[in-house]
């Protein structure tokens, strides 16, 4: 350099592609978070304000496991210092109530009591919940119904329909023929040249569900069971929407009699009186035989109830079951049961041995997300209770 | 880039002619032009070769998420090491660069001459990297996931050591604790025959400390150990080799890192006055000129209800110079300070000071009306200002740089209720802990010490005892 003195210094600049560590920490990081949103899954499921939205909202996780615990001072309880305008006064107040405002008042390092929570799309949480998830005793329905046919362009050949030309494929090869001949440039377009676009049938398989969800809205069932098996049905309508292009869901209320009621009814209104619960199976033998034929559909029904039924009713019942398991996917049994007593209908359908019968016993809130993967567990086997 | 290399190299040979000119003394520099996201990396980890650990992850993710939103914006980092490595944002313009070049070996020179640095290990780049390769091979060894869950327990703990420069760490303790011990209980054992004279010395003692003293024969430490990091390497009984190899490396980059977290105020107002001063000398172009200016003030540019420690480590700094270059009459007078010696202090003060004296001695009422700093705290839901004493402002600065801001806890006993399990204590002063966090620490304490461990603090002006015994947790008022 012109400079007269030879300065120790060096000026480099290496390559720094292949330093990695930050992402793979922080991917490591990411993951953290997920495990936690995992292990908070049971909680999530139950969560009221996902429930009861249109499910398109951001969800808040708490990350207590992720905080960066150490010894230190109680920021709240402490005096700091800080910097005015020039004309800042005794009694003047800065904030209310957010230690964020006045974070970087203290020249250390304060502690990260920002990174309390994460916050988790729907979509990433339906993901993840689903991942767990899968359809059980899938049937092949009638080739009609899966099937529909689509055309895609995928393909380029020398021959075709004008119409389909593929202008930037022909001009290409014009480029190329005339690169070769030693007169490079775009002129002289021979038939050889031309190139089409052609497509070829595809199918998309199409299949529908119908999901016939059935609850007790006798004066047996409160508040508490009502929001299980309604926790219940939002994730499980959601996990079926995933999986087939589309899903009906026919909502049967009943108490000693049944009928089909809209959504609302069917999580609001409140019967009182006592249960025959195969007036609901009957219903819904009946629904299925007039308007889903199971050679087209795939049928689930799901029945809710808190346990208690017409002891003289059960053996009706279990035959019920019996021709609904024929027609059906299979039949799912969600017993809401807080204090875990002996049940009349459990009773009777511990006995069914069929693995397309499965049961659950919902003892708290949690457990609607153990409920989810019993029914739509991965299965080898049957279902044993 | 809007320069070449060649201009850059010339502009950093004339910037250390004028550093050299005003008495700067630094390493050889290494600068290194990166990209932001390894900057940013290296900003999150504080080293470029440091150990793999998630936390590093979740604080560059956050670094490189304000980046890029436009938050904030790192434009060098520099390595206390000889050579001494900076490194320089890819992008930066060269007068940018020139700022950050006179910056950074301002910075140097202060890690090369401030005495808290004496003892830093130079070469930590290199023990960083063997460090890093040893958690890898224990990795590999015992399980990734039980490596790092061993680290999260280490690093909850990690501001716990004794950066003491007067009791040279290189000795080693444990050896100075027994010897200790072994003496006071050869002394308990063996009392020294009575000389004939002995009744002399019993004059000067007081009737109630005539007693032996029996309880440092038995209490262990036999003093209040401030190094819980090394307390728990040397006799913890539930570790292994790896864990405690990984706890004593952990230590050594806490000592390394300590002088950094309290000279920070100092530190970069060093940096921020050098560049200034040097940036000055040099024939800058108008528009260069302009770019300059507005470079340097959001570095040093005060920010609203915070204190910006470049900002405030300047303003001290040019006080300093201020002061001894026109000391008053009766400065003159009493202490015989004589006009122009205002460098000369400076560089005094950056060789023997650290934050906690840099503040005690020199913030002086002028400044502190000055800047119109405050003490605000919480009342109710709202935050106030409720203090603009000068004296008190001063103090509360300086208390909240004790031990580095982290609280002062010391193992009280390692034997607690003779059971082996462990006693901590915070020296309180005032400051409470958090009491969350501590529930949540001594879990980590725990896994660490294998024994059920236990903390005295102060609550609303009680001693309480918070304990964990690897079930549940226990929190007991004393007094």
């Amino acid at each position: 350099m012109s400079s007269p003195k030879q300065y120790n210094f060096v000026v480099s600049k290496e390559d720094w592609s292949l330093h990695r560590k930050g992402y793979q920490d922080q991917q490591r990081h990411q993951e953290k978070v997920r495990e936690v949103i995992r292990q908070n899954l049971p909680d999530l499921v139950t969560e009221e304000n996902i429930i009861m939205s249109d499910g398109k909202q951001i969800i808040k996780v708490p990350l207590r496991n992720l905080e960066e615990y150490r010894f230190i001072h109680n920021f709240q309880k402490q005096q700091h210092v800080g910097q005015g305008d020039g004309d800042s006064q005794v009694g003047d107040v800065l904030g209310q109530d957010s230690p964020k405002s006045s974070k970087g008042g203290k020249a250390g390092d304060q502690p990260g009591h920002d990174y309390v929570e994460t916050e988790i799309s729907m979509e990433d949480l339906e993901e993840m919940l689903f991942d767990e998830l899968e359809l059980p005793f899938i049937q092949d329905k009638d080739k009609e119904e899966l099937e529909s046919e689509a055309i895609r362009f995928n393909d380029i050949r020398k021959k075709g329909l004008m119409s389909n030309i593929d202008k930037k494929r022909t001009i290409l090869e014009n480029l190329r023929r005339n690169a070769t001949s030693g007169q490079p440039g775009i002129h002289g377009i021979s038939p050889d040249d031309l190139r089409y676009k052609t497509w070829e049938e595809i199918v998309v398989p199409r299949s529908n569900a119908v999901i016939l969800a059935m609850m007790d809205t006798s004066g047996s069932m409160g508040a508490f069971e009502k929001y299980c098996a309604r926790s219940f049905f939002f994730w499980m309508t959601r996990f079926l929407r995933h999986q087939y292009e589309k899903v009906d869901i026919v909502f049967l209320a009943h108490h000693t009699e049944a009928k089909e009621v809209t959504e609302e009814e069917f999580f609001t209104r409140g019967e009182s009186g006592g249960t025959i619960c195969s007036s609901v199976y009957q219903k819904a033998l009946d629904i299925i035989d007039s308007r889903y034929p199971p050679s087209s559909y795939n049928i689930y029904p799901f029945h809710f109830s808190d346990g208690d039924n017409l002891t003289s009713d059960n053996e009706r019942c279990l035959r019920l079951i019996g021709e609904l398991l024929k027609r059906c996917n299979m039949f799912g049994y969600g017993e809401v049961n807080q204090y875990n007593r002996g049940s009349t209908l459990m009773s009777a359908y511990r006995n069914i041995k069929q693995e397309k019968f499965i049961h659950y016993v919902i003892k708290e809130k949690g457990e609607v997300y153990n409920a989810l993967k019993r029914f739509f567990h991965k299965r080898e086997g049957g279902a044993a209770s | 880039m809007n320069y070449t290399h060649a201009e850059l190299e010339f502009a950093i040979s004339e910037i250390m002619e004028i550093a050299d000119s005003f008495g700067l003394d630094y390493y050889p520099m290494r600068y290194e032009i990166c990209p932001a996201d390894i900057i940013y990396t290296f900003g999150a980890y504080g080293m470029p070769t440091r150990f793999s650990h998630w936390s590093f992850g979740k604080t560059f993710n956050k670094m490189k998420m304000q980046y890029d939103f436009g938050l904030s914006k790192i434009y060098e980092l520099v390595i206390n090491s000889n050579p001494c490595y900076a490194f320089l944002l890819e992008g930066n313009s060269l007068i940018q660069n020139k700022l950050i070049v006179a910056h950074v070996l301002a910075h140097c020179d202060f890690f090369k001459n401030n005495f808290r640095f004496s003892a830093t290990n130079r070469d930590m780049i290199e023990s960083m990297s063997a460090t890093a390769e040893r958690i890898n091979s224990y990795e590999l060894a015992y399980g990734a996931d039980t490596v790092e869950a061993f680290i999260d327990h280490v690093l909850a703990i990690q501001e716990h050591v004794d950066p003491q420069l007067i009791k040279p760490m290189r000795y080693d303790k444990r050896q100075q604790l027994e010897e200790k011990r072994r003496r006071i209980r050869e002394e308990h054992k063996h009392p020294a025959k009575p000389g004939i004279y002995d009744d002399l010395w019993s004059l000067d003692t007081s009737p109630e400390a005539a007693s032996p003293d029996t309880t440092s024969l038995t209490a262990f430490p036999s003093e209040p150990e401030k190094d819980l990091v090394w307390f728990i390497q040397e006799y913890s009984e539930s570790l292994e080799d790896w864990q405690r190899d990984i706890l004593s490396m952990l230590r050594e980059e806490m000592l390394y890192f300590w002088p950094q977290m309290e000279t920070k105020i100092m530190n970069e107002g060093w940096a921020s006055y050098w560049h200034q001063r040097i940036i000055r000398e040099l024939d800058l172009t108008s528009e260069e000129t302009i770019e300059f200016a507005k470079l340097n003030s959001s570095v040093v540019q005060p920010s609203q209800q915070s204190l910006n420690p470049y900002y405030l480590g300047l303003k001290i700094f040019e006080d300093i110079e201020r002061r001894w270059d026109h000391p008053t009459e009766e400065q003159q007078r009493r202490f015989g300070r004589i006009p122009g010696q205002g460098r000369e202090k400076m560089f005094e003060v950056r060789e023997l000071d650290s934050d906690i004296s840099f503040l005690r001695s020199y913030l002086s009422k002028e400044l502190v009306q000055d800047l119109d700093l405050y003490i605000f705290e919480k009342q109710g839901p709202e935050w106030k200002i409720t203090d603009k004493t000068w004296e008190h402002i001063r103090d509360q600065l300086v208390a909240s740089r004790v031990n580095g801001g982290s609280p002062y806890i010391v193992v009280q006993d390692g034997d607690y209720l003779r059971s082996g399990e462990l006693l901590l204590k915070h020296q309180y002063e005032g400051l409470e802990l958090d009491l969350k966090y501590l529930e949540h620490t001594l879990p980590h304490v725990y896994h660490l010490w294998g024994r059920p461990v236990h903390l005295e603090t102060v609550v609303e002006d009680k001693r309480a005892l918070f304990s964990y015994d690897g079930q549940k947790h226990q929190r007991k008022i004393l007094s």
